[in-house]
């Protein structure tokens, strides 16, 4: 119990110091995790919108992996990634292991499938009511798919901050992809994991701490920064 | 004037598992005034309008049309019984189909005015559509399938959910379009509405056209006995 | 919305692009856990303005690294695995930098009565002779490792020791907070022990033994097989760390008083 009362502390006491360190890492942590959901939605969104509008053969069966792949264990991506991006892996030309776009690369690998699977469920509802009106407008594919995509956007939203935080609270892959390196790709997971093993508890609490405020200060600006065009909404 | 009609449909059918939906259907339709398809339930009224207008598949036969079968989509637009909303304020909602041909902001945000004036919608612009009532709703939708100047329009029971006064607001609406040249093909199952609106009939019964004649012909002497009972409002299958 | 993809955009552009030189070294968690690295690194960086990534990990995954040409060298403490590293070509040489030491680590109460054993050896015995619970590695680190040889010099097989017996397969970090949690026997190299904050009712309960002598080495990864490996930094940092800065740094650093490492490089 007091080390719960420790790490309170001792996180309200870095916060108020503004301690570089912290401050460091966390910036690590958000740009990281950032730039992971804006590429997983560039992926995963118009993946959701397409999988709704288009009737192909293996529909079903991509929307069940994508679910599937909701699921997907952390650390084996890590590992798979790892394993690619090694010097003596596939992609190891490219020297990008233990730096911060590895843990971007597994970072939107694991929220991918959940974005998709997210946005998917809303947009095909949405699909299901617009299908009349917008075949009858010989809407193309793709006007289809930005006209889901821009109406649905609240619940695309909601659908990317599920992504937000799966990946910010992520430490298997990212711990393995980016080393935990001191300056160059420690974020406030694999912080809290380093600090916890060190048994300074206190200090790992505090860091978690940080970590939740974090997530919820993001989420709050996400959604005020959303909510454009509100007057005169209802 | 338009250079879209005949149409002419020869042996249609829409079938869906082996059922049919409507069809064997042939029918020619000239290009003037508005054309009331009207029938018992399941007669297969709005599966002929979908058909018409492509939004349901042709199982067999064919609807050939006095131009190229693109540019007469291009020109036809639907209003459904429940209509479509799009989750944008009543501006966007006009605007879209015109920002979908490219036509550009400034001019698409003018019509939209000038069409939301049209039909009574002009203190609502900004409003969010989805949000209307169903008079407004109505209007809303009959406003965006004109927006474009289509030459022609389906209307599949615009003013079936509607109550007297959105009834008539929609009628005059159309009444006007009516005036302006534009061919408007409609169901409905209002009978008051069939007399005051319809310059041709079709009368249909299980999924074929059973009587295709000029409204005052239709009205006034049926040539089956099926139809003349539809009028008096005997139960007809 | 439209200002809510610009401030994403910002963020995600705003990736510092990091100048000067950096090479990337692998080293094992008890030295980084004894907090010497965090003298180091600083005076390095101020010397040779090179800026050294530490990846801390165990010997075993710091020699595949090693391997693989993910980092340009290692510092490890195993010496039957830098050997191999060697004959196998992986690396160029091995250099003697310092050496610490373990210490057997236990319950206060010392219920095996180690601390009046007369060897490593004979501590090792004393515990299975008890049962007492004991925490090993089991992560194929440098530590773990020096644990496995000390039992086959104590005549017992890690492979057959039943329910006291616990491999974590963890960090020396984690696998101190279980012993902690357990009140088991541990054995831990001096420096992290010393630095771990969750002691509870453990207590160092025996040390001085040579053959618990830890001595730490570095090896430049084989260029000839990575040819992106920086060798120019990684022959400055060897150079570095056998100069007599690095000597009194590292004999002069303490903990709680103690002396952790010696400087032993030629």
């Amino acid at each position: 119990m007091t080390d719960l009362w420790d790490g309170i502390s001792r996180a309200i006491w870095m916060v108020l110091s503004l301690d570089a360190n912290l401050l460091e890492i966390t910036l690590r942590s958000l740009q990281v995790t950032l730039t992971a959901l804006v590429v997983a939605s560039a992926i995963a969104l118009p993946l959701a919108a397409f999988l709704s509008v288009r009737r192909f053969r293996l529909r079903r069966s991509v929307i069940a992996l994508l679910n599937a792949l909701m699921g997907l264990p952390p650390v084996v991506v890590g590992l798979v990634v790892y394993i690619l991006l090694s010097r003596s892996g596939p992609l190891g030309v490219l020297g990008l292991l233990f730096t911060p776009t590895a843990m971007v690369i597994a970072q939107v690998i694991i929220i991918v499938p959940l974005i998709a699977s997210i946005a998917h469920q809303s947009l095909r509802d949405l699909w299901a009511e617009y299908h009349d009106l917008l075949i009858s407008m010989n809407v193309s594919q793709w006007q289809k798919i930005t006209t889901l995509l821009w109406d649905a956007r609240r619940a695309l939203l909601t659908a990317a901050l599920a992504g937000f935080g799966r990946a910010i609270g992520e430490v298997g892959a990212i711990m393995i992809v980016g080393g935990n390196i001191d300056n160059a790709t420690r974020v406030l997971t694999t912080a809290i994991a380093l600090e916890t093993g060190k048994g300074d508890f206190a200090l790992a609490l505090g860091l978690g701490f940080v970590l939740i405020a974090l997530a919820v200060l993001v989420n709050l600006a996400i959604h005020w920064l959303g909510r454009t065009e509100r007057e005169g909404r209802w | 004037m338009s250079d879209m009609f005949p149409l002419t449909v020869t042996g249609a059918e829409t079938r869906r598992r082996g059922k049919i939906l409507v069809g064997p259907v042939d029918l020619t339709l000239a290009g003037q005034g508005s054309c009331v398809v009207i029938g018992p339930n399941g007669a297969g009224k709005t599966s002929l309008l979908r058909l018409l207008h492509g939004a349901a598949r042709l199982s067999t036969g064919e609807i050939t049309w006095a131009c190229d079968v693109e540019q007469a989509h291009h020109d036809q637009s639907f209003v459904f019984q429940r209509p479509v909303m799009l989750r944008r304020s009543v501006e966007d909602n006009l605007m879209y189909p015109l920002r979908i041909r490219k036509v550009p902001k400034a001019e698409a945000r003018d019509l939209a005015h000038h069409w939301a004036e049209k039909v009574g919608l002009r203190d609502m612009l900004k409003r969010h559509a989805p949000v209307l009532s169903g008079g407004e709703q109505q209007k809303l939708a009959l406003a965006r399938a004109l927006i474009t100047q289509p030459k022609l329009v389906f209307l599949d029971e615009p003013c079936a959910a509607l109550d007297g006064r959105a009834t008539r607001e929609i009628e005059e609406i159309l009444n006007a379009v009516r005036a302006t040249g534009t061919r408007l093909i409609m169901t409905t199952h209002n009978m008051g509405q069939a007399r005051r609106l319809a310059d041709e009939v079709v009368f249909m019964r299980q999924g074929r056209v059973h009587e295709h004649a000029s409204a005052e012909t239709f009205f006034d002497a049926p040539a089956s006995e099926q139809a003349q009972a539809f009028l008096n409002g005997d139960i007809v299958e | 919305m439209k200002r809510l993809m610009a401030m994403m955009s910002a963020i995600v552009l705003a990736t510092a692009a990091q100048a000067g030189d950096v090479m990337k070294l692998a080293v094992t968690t008890s030295f980084h856990n004894s907090g010497l690295s965090d003298v180091l690194l600083p005076e390095i960086q101020k010397d040779l303005g090179l800026e050294v990534q530490l990846l801390v990990v165990g010997t075993g995954q710091a020699l595949k690294l090693g391997q693989a040409g993910d980092v340009d060298a290692i510092l490890v403490h195993s010496r039957k695995a830098e050997d191999k590293f060697l004959a196998e070509g992986f690396g160029t040489h091995r250099r003697e930098i310092m050496y610490n030491d373990f210490v057997f680590i236990g319950p206060d109460s010392d219920p095996a009565q180690i601390s009046e054993a007369d060897s490593a050896v004979a501590a090792l015995q004393k515990i299975e002779a008890a049962k007492a619970p004991f925490v090993s590695r089991g992560d194929d680190s440098g530590t773990h490792k020096k644990e496995l040889g000390l039992w086959s010099a104590a005549d017992l097989d890690a492979g057959e020791f039943d329910g006291w017996y616990r491999a974590v397969g963890a960090g020396m970090g984690a696998a101190l907070n279980t012993a902690s949690g357990m009140n088991a026997y541990i054995i831990s190299d001096r420096a992290s022990w010393l630095n771990f904050g969750n002691k509870g009712d453990l207590a160092l309960l025996y040390a001085g033994d040579p053959v618990l002598f830890n001595q730490y080495a570095y090896l430049p990864v084989n260029p000839d097989l990575h040819s992106h490996v920086k060798s120019d930094l990684v022959a400055d940092l060897e150079s570095w760390l056998v100069s007599d800065k690095a000597k009194s740094l590292i004999d002069t650093y303490k903990i709680n008083g103690e002396t952790l490492f010696t400087f032993n490089a030629k």
